[in-house]
C-alpha cells in the first residue's frame, strides 16, 4: 500500500516449545503514515505481543512468523545489529510504567543524552543543546535536567520517557498503554502532547490500551483484538460508532458512559459465542 | 434520609524531617479540616487525583490511622475515642474492598481460611454454621464450592476481587468502603465488578463509601459525590447535579479531563 509505512502480515507468535498454540493468531494490519493506529482489547488479547513483535523484542522463550514490512524492508529477517540501528531511530517505545523503565540512579538528563549518542554523533554542546530542547517540547523546565527519576511525578516521568523515545525523530512511535498508570488530568495532558507531536513531527503512531475513552481521543483507526486475532479495524468513527463485530459491540456496552444514559453490560460469553459462530 | 456516619473537621498532617539530624521538616496536609455526611442506603463517591487525600479518608474511618483533629460519629459512637469492644463491634459493622486484589489477599492461605478469618474474630457462630455462611457469600459472588480449596494465585484478577468482596460482606456491615475497587481491573471484568456491587448493595441495603479517580464510574454507581483536592473538600452534591453544572474550576477541569471527552474532535 502506498500510504503505509508499516504493513504486518500474517503475524503469528507462539511459545517456543508448544508452537501449535497460537498466542497471536495470523493478524495483518497496515498502518497509514502520520495517522495514530489504536490496538484494543482485553488483558491477553494479543495486543502488547504485537507491538513487541513489531520492535523485534519479544521474549526468547516466544517465537513468530509471518512479515513486519517497515518502509520496504522485512524486519523480520534483518540481523540483530540491522535491527539494533533501527530501534530507538526509526522506530521508538513508549511503556506503561514510566518508573521501572527509567534507570532510577542516573540523571534524567544524562538518560536523555543516552538516547540520542546511541544514534548520533553530536559533539558535546550540541548534545547538551538537543536534551535542553527536548525537555522544552515535552514541558518539563531546563532546570530539571540533573534530578533523578524519583523526583518527578509520574507524569513528568512519562514525559522524559517520550522525551527519549522522540530524541532521534522517529517515524514510529510504539506506545504501549502510556498513560493507564496516570491520573485523569494527566493522562489528558499526556494525550494531548502526544496528539501535537504526531502533528508537528509528522510521527506515525501505534497506540496500545484497553480504554475506549482514550481511542476515541486518540485514534485515527482502530484494531480490535480479542483472543490473538482481529476481529474488526476501520477508522475510529466506523468501530466505536458503528462496529459491526458482536465482540467489539459488547466490549463498547462495558465502557462507562460519562454522561449516564447507558447501562453497563459485562460481556456475556456464551452469548458472545454463538454469535461468533 | 437518615445519616449513617458523620464526619467534622478531619484533619491529618504527615509531616517529613530531612537533613542532618532532622533539623528541616515539611508537611503535608493529608486531610485540611474536612468535613462529610454519609447517608444510609446510598452510594458516596470521593473523587481527587492522587495525593489529594481520598485513600487517608478511608483509612481514617476504621481507625487504620489515627487523625490528628476533629470527630468521626457512627451510630451514635465517636469512632476516634472508642476502645476495646466497642471498635471491634464498630469495625465489624464498617468494612473496606481494596484496589488491588493482588495484595489484598494472603497468597498461602486457602480462601475458605480466608473467609473463616473474620468469623472467627468476631466469634460468629460455630464451624458448621460458618461453613453454609461462607458457601453462600461464595455462591452469591459468582464462585463455587470448590474454589473455596484453591489459593488466591489460582484466580483471575476479576475473581479475587470477587473474593475480597465476600470476605467484606461476610460479617454484614452496614458501611463498606470500596477504595478504587475496580482500578485494576479490564473493562469488561470492572462492568461485571461494578454490576456485582450494585445488586449487593439493593439485596443487603449497604452503604457505600466509594472512592475512585474514574469519573465515568461514579456516574454509574454513586447518588452522591464529593470532590477532593489537596485534602480540602472543593465540591459536593448529588452526582447528576455535579456532573451537569459543576461550580468550581477543579470540578470543571476534572470532567474535561474524561477520557472520549477531551479533544471534541470531528
Amino acid at each position: 500500500m502506498k500510504n503505509s509505512i508499516l504493513e504486518i502480515n500474517n503475524l503469528k507468535v507462539f511459545p517456543d516449545n508448544n508452537s501449535r498454540l497460537k498466542l497471536v493468531k495470523n493478524i495483518s494490519l497496515n498502518l497509514k503514515k502520520g495517522k495514530t493506529t489504536c490496538i484494543v482489547g482485553e488483558s491477553g488479547s494479543g495486543k502488547s505481543l504485537t507491538a513487541l513483535s513489531v520492535m523485534q523484542l519479544l521474549s526468547s522463550q516466544l517465537g513468530m512468523s509471518g512479515s513486519i514490512v517497515f518502509e520496504g524492508v522485512n524486519l523480520v529477517n534483518l540481523t540483530k545489529e540491522e535491527i539494533r540501528r533501527r530501534r530507538g531511530k526509526d522506530i521508538a517505545m513508549i511503556f506503561q510504567e514510566p518508573m521501572t523503565s527509567l534507570n532510577p540512579v542516573l540523571t534524567i538528563g544524562y538518560q536523555i543524552e543516552e538516547a540520542i549518542r546511541v544514534h548520533e554523533n553530536f559533539l558535546k554542546t550540541e548534545l547538551n543543546k538537543r536534551v535542553e530542547e527536548l525537555l522544552n517540547i515535552v514541558g518539563i523546565p531546563k532546570n530539571r535536567i540533573n534530578s533523578y527519576p524519583d523526583e518527578l511525578s509520574g507524569g513528568q516521568r512519562q514525559r522524559v520517557m517520550i522525551a527519549m523515545a522522540i530524541s532521534c525523530s522517529p517515524k514510529l512511535l510504539i506506545a504501549d498503554e502510556p498513560t493507564t498508570a496516570l491520573d485523569v488530568t494527566v493522562q489528558a495532558q499526556i494525550l494531548n502532547l502526544l496528539n501535537d507531536l504526531k502533528i508537528k513531527f509528522k510521527m506515525t503512531m501505534l497506540f496500545i490500551t484497553h480504554d475506549f475513552g482514550v481511542v476515541e481521543d486518540i485514534a485515527d483507526d482502530v484494531a480490535v483484538m480479542y483472543q490473538g486475532e482481529i476481529v474488526e479495524q476501520g477508522t475510529v468513527l466506523n468501530v466505536l460508532k458503528k462496529p459491526k463485530h458482536p465482540y467489539t459491540k459488547a466490549l463498547l456496552d462495558c465502557v462507562p458512559d460519562p454522561h449516564g444514559k447507558k447501562n453497563l453490560k459485562p460481556i456475556d460469553y456464551s452469548a458472545l459465542k454463538r454469535a461468533m459462530e | 434520609m437518615k445519616i449513617l456516619l458523620e464526619a467534622k473537621n478531619l484533619s491529618k498532617e504527615y509531616v517529613k524531617t530531612t537533613g542532618f539530624f532532622a533539623r528541616t521538616s515539611s508537611s503535608i496536609k493529608a486531610l485540611d479540616n474536612l468535613s462529610i455526611n454519609i447517608k444510609k442506603g446510598i452510594t458516596l463517591a470521593v473523587v481527587g487525583e492522587s495525593g489529594s487525600g481520598k485513600s487517608t479518608l478511608a483509612k481514617s474511618l476504621i481507625r487504620l490511622i489515627e487523625l490528628d483533629k476533629g470527630s468521626i460519629t457512627f451510630k451514635e459512637k465517636n469512632i476516634r475515642t472508642i476502645s476495646g469492644h466497642e471498635l471491634k463491634v464498630t469495625r465489624k459493622n464498617i468494612q473496606m474492598i481494596f484496589q488491588d486484589p493482588y495484595a489484598s489477599l494472603n497468597p498461602r492461605m486457602k480462601i475458605i481460611k480466608i473467609m473463616e478469618e473474620p468469623l472467627k474474630i468476631h466469634d460468629i457462630g460455630n464451624s458448621k454454621t460458618q461453613y453454609s455462611k461462607i458457601l453462600n457469600m461464595i455462591k452469591r459472588v459468582g464462585l463455587e464450592e470448590d474454589d473455596l480449596s484453591k489459593y488466591p494465585h489460582q484466580f483471575s484478577g476479576g475473581q479475587r476481587q470477587r473474593i475480597g468482596i465476600a470476605r467484606a460482606l461476610i460479617l454484614e456491615p452496614e458501611l463498606v468502603i470500596c477504595d478504587e475497587p475496580v482500578s485494576a481491573l479490564d473493562v469488561s471484568v470492572q462492568a461485571q465488578i461494578i454490576q456485582l456491587l450494585k445488586s449487593l448493595q439493593k439485596e443487603f441495603g449497604l452503604t457505600y463509601l466509594f472512592i475512585t479517580h474514574d469519573l465515568r464510574i461514579v456516574r454509574h454507581i454513586a447518588n452522591e459525590v464529593i470532590v477532593m483536592k489537596d485534602g480540602k473538600l472543593i465540591e459536593q452534591g448529588k452526582t447528576d447535579i455535579i456532573f451537569r453544572s459543576p461550580k468550581t474550576k477543579y470540578t470543571k477541569e476534572l470532567l474535561a479531563s474524561i477520557p472520549g471527552n477531551l479533544l471534541k474532535r470531528k
